[in-house]
């Protein structure tokens, strides 16, 4: 019998060669593999898992039915809170919510939740049909991350007609422009929207809301109701001498060169430039990605300068990058960039030490004087934050916004400040997690529901 | 898909394309752009609408064909599909019709998005005159076009085979130089040296920039230009700017980041 305090290791690529191509990192459990993974959940009356989980997913009963080898009925399980599943097993930051709380934590290794997720998404195959009574009642809604896209499945099977309306070309948010292929392929994300779909949603691609319509429009055009998923896409400006030279991008910019336009292959007619040492700014997810992708793109050296201590990205990216060469300098924030003929040769430095708060409690950090140094690069990636677009902000009258732009909307219910609109994701909360801009997706579904339901009947 | 309801080929370089493209025609106005790309694997380009009819919903686009992608459309035909065509994008063209006196300057295909400007300025009643410069006459578009909604027009052409031999500029430095309002439209270096002139005179004058961009949405930060000494966003805070306020040296060189072979195609899968 193995160690039941032991997970059962994942098979991944071999970081020395992975770190050239943009195959998906890990490989992912096999049947048996899974069998025996789920064998360790010690199927608690009060379980911990499913507190951690934003979204509340039933893990004891799924994985269950994984020890009784019924992988399709433990898809149908997740599927009843969470209409992502193959993404969330493979980019919720486990350790920090359901993984993290679980029991077996406290002597060995948690069950491998998020790979078990996986496999059971990566396993089920059938294409559901949509039995739901039609309601006749129409839903727009703005923006196909996973915000949109939860809200929109939840309100399609509760008989609405929803039609999705994004501004990019591919459907998918970050998930298909910012999330590299070597941890979400973008296959995976393809098959999440074709379900998505297949529940008789429709997508409409190439619409800005905002400018091509308005939120006004949409209702004077039948919709009854509407959902804004817009995310936080608009890069921070970090207000530093030197910022706009050449090979200093955003890491928007870059990722979705990679991902979006598919610039690292051969027939793609959107090209990267990157030069041989690469310097990306920020410790989150975006910063790590940029990374790894630098790397793959034939970078020599690749380097994470983040001014805290404490790398904010999901646990298991900063093992890979580290595995992958990805070099980490903490506490040390940029200045200054300083360029020859327009490009970026080199970024000037401040070290930085943490404070701790008195109020928060929370770590806060100062630069240390004179500590500057100059640190020679080729290329520099910024992934310093996003803030939220005001595309649609700018010309929705009525629509309240705080903080740096982001759309108001009530906790409970998500509704903003205008009857019949709804909201969530990072166009309300700022940059946060897939499972996070989910579940607000599924609360103003909800929400949406409840409303049309308790409505008198208007004649 | 997105069909392409007319194509006119107006010279060697230069093609227009009516298209219909109802989410954009609905609420388009002059000094907006589309992204479009051609076919599947195609990079996104945007290029300024010239003109649109909301009641056949089309839009009207110019394009010069110097890259991949415009020689691609520029092999389309009527009744053809381009795979992707979004907007509109950017801000409508700040068009205050208290100037009574504008001056439009268009350089080569920059011509095409000074015309529905300048349309809606004569439509509002403006006096409008406009300098239009190209390589030779027949390089010079919308002609025509042009001389419906113009009080005076002037050309300008490299090799003085239309109006003067020389640049815009030399017929601009000649003009009174009494207008209300200048808009320039065309390469930088032209819309940089109209602005070193009308600074003199204290002539506002507005600038349209068409820098490299893939959303269009301000998510990437591709476009970023410095106006004011501030970073803008030219797909989101422009494309129309004030020329006195443009770093048109940065706009210029970030230009050429795509110039040189050291760009990376990786061979992966
Ligand atoms: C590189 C990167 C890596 C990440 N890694 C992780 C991770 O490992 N784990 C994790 O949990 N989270 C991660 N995140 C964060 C996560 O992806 C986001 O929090 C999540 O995608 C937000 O979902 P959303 O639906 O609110 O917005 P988005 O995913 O941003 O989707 C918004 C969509 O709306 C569209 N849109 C915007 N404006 C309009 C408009 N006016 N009209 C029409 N459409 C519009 C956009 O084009 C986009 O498609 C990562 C983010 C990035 C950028
Ligand atoms: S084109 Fe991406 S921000 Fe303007």
């Amino acid at each position: 019998m193995n160690d039941l305090r032991k997970k059962v290791q994942i098979k991944e690529l071999i970081s020395a060669e992975r770190n050239k191509n943009f195959e998906e990192v890990v490989i992912g459990y096999s049947e048996e593999e899974a069998v025996s993974e789920s064998q360790r959940c010690l199927n608690c009356k009060n379980p911990m898992c499913v507190k951690g989980c934003p979204v509340n997913v039933p893990i004891p009963d799924f994985i269950e039915k994984i020890k009784e080898r019924k992988f399709n009925e433990a898809y149908k399980i997740i599927k009843t809170e969470n209409f992502l599943p193959a993404v969330c097993g493979r980019v919720c930051p486990q350790e920090k919510q359901c993984e993290g709380n679980c029991i077996r934590n406290k002597t060995g290794d948690s069950v491998s939740i998020g790979k078990l997720e996986r496999f059971v998404s990566d396993y089920y195959s059938v294409n559901e049909e949509n039995t739901a009574e039609k309601n006749n009642k129409k839903i727009a809604v703005i923006g196909s991350g996973p915000a949109g896209i939860t809200c929109a499945g939840e309100l399609a099977v509760k008989g609405y007609e929803v039609t999705v309306f994004e501004a990019l070309h591919i459907p998918g948010g970050v998930l298909s422009y910012g999330i590299p292929e070597f941890r979400l392929p973008k296959k995976i994300v393809e098959n999440e929207i074709d379900k998505i779909k297949n529940l008789g949603v429709k997508i409409i691609t190439n619409v800005i809301i905002g400018k091509s319509m308005t939120i006004d429009d949409l209702l004077y055009d039948g919709y009854d109701s509407v959902f804004i998923g817009s995310g936080a896409g608009l890069p921070r400006i970090m207000g530093i001498p030197g910022e706009n030279l050449k090979e200093i991008y955003y890491a928007n910019e870059f990722l979705t060169r990679v991902n979006l336009m598919k610039a690292y292959k051969k027939d793609s007619e959107t090209p990267i430039k990157i030069g041989k040492t690469v310097t990306v700014i920020g410790g989150g997810n975006v910063a790590v990605d940029s990374a790894r992708t630098a790397k793959r793109l034939g970078a020599e050296k690749v380097f994470i300068v983040y001014r805290r201590e404490e790398i904010p990205a999901r646990e298991e990216e900063i093992i890979h990058a580290r595995e992958e060469g990805i070099e980490f300098i903490l506490l040390t924030s940029p200045v200054k960039f300083i360029g020859e003929n327009g490009f970026v040769k080199a970024v000037e430095m401040v070290k930085t030490k943490l404070l701790e708060s008195e109020k928060s409690g929370k770590k806060d950090f100062c630069e240390i004087e004179g500590s500057n140094y100059l640190f020679e690069t080729d290329t520099v990636i910024i992934a310093a934050g996003q803030t939220s677009n005001p595309i649609i902000s700018s010309v929705t009258p009525g629509l309240k916004i705080y903080g740096n732009g982001k759309i108001f909307a009530d906790s409970e219910t998500n509704q903003t400040s205008i009857k019949k609109v709804y909201a969530g994701g990072d166009a309300v909360t700022g940059a946060a997690t897939v499972i996070s801009a989910m579940e607000a997706g599924k609360k103003a579904a909800l929400a949406i529901d409840k409303y049309f339901k308790n409505e008198p009947e208007t004649v | 898909m997105y069909r392409i309801i007319k194509k006119v080929i107006l010279n060697n370089d230069v093609t227009m394309m009516e298209i219909h493209a109802p989410f954009v025609s609905r609420r388009c106005e002059p000094g907006q752009f589309i992204i479009l790309r051609v076919d599947e694997n195609g990079e996104r380009i945007p290029l300024t609408i010239t003109d649109y009819n909301r009641e056949k919903e089309t839009v009207t686009i110019i394009f010069q064909k110097v890259g991949l992608t415009t020689k691609k459309l520029g092999l389309k035909s009527e009744n053809d599909y381009i795979q992707d065509f979004a907007g509109p994008l950017g801000n409508p063209a700040p068009i205050n019709i208290k100037n009574k006196r504008v001056l439009g300057i268009g350089g080569g295909v920059g011509i095409a998005p000074l015309y529905p400007q300048i349309k809606k300025l004569k439509e509002a009643g403006c006096i409008t005159d406009v300098i239009l410069g190209g390589k030779t006459g027949e390089h010079i578009i919308l002609k025509n076009n042009f001389s419906e909604i113009s009080d005076n027009i002037y050309f300008a052409t490299d090799d003085g085979s239309l109006g003067e031999k020389g640049f815009v500029t030399d017929i601009l430095k000649k003009t009174e130089l009494s207008y209300d309002l200048v808009i320039a439209i065309g390469p930088l270096i032209m819309m940089k040296s109209v602005t070193d002139i009308t600074k003199k005179y204290n002539i506002k004058t507005n600038v349209s920039l068409n820098p490299i961009m893939i959303d269009g949405t301000g998510m990437c930060g591709g476009c970023r230009v410095t106006v004011g000494g501030k970073t803008k966003f030219a797909c989101v805070d422009g494309p129309d700017f004030d020329g006195f306020e443009v770093d048109f040296k940065e706009c210029m060189e970030r230009q050429t980041v795509y110039d040189e072979k050291h760009i990376c195609f990786m061979g992966a899968k």
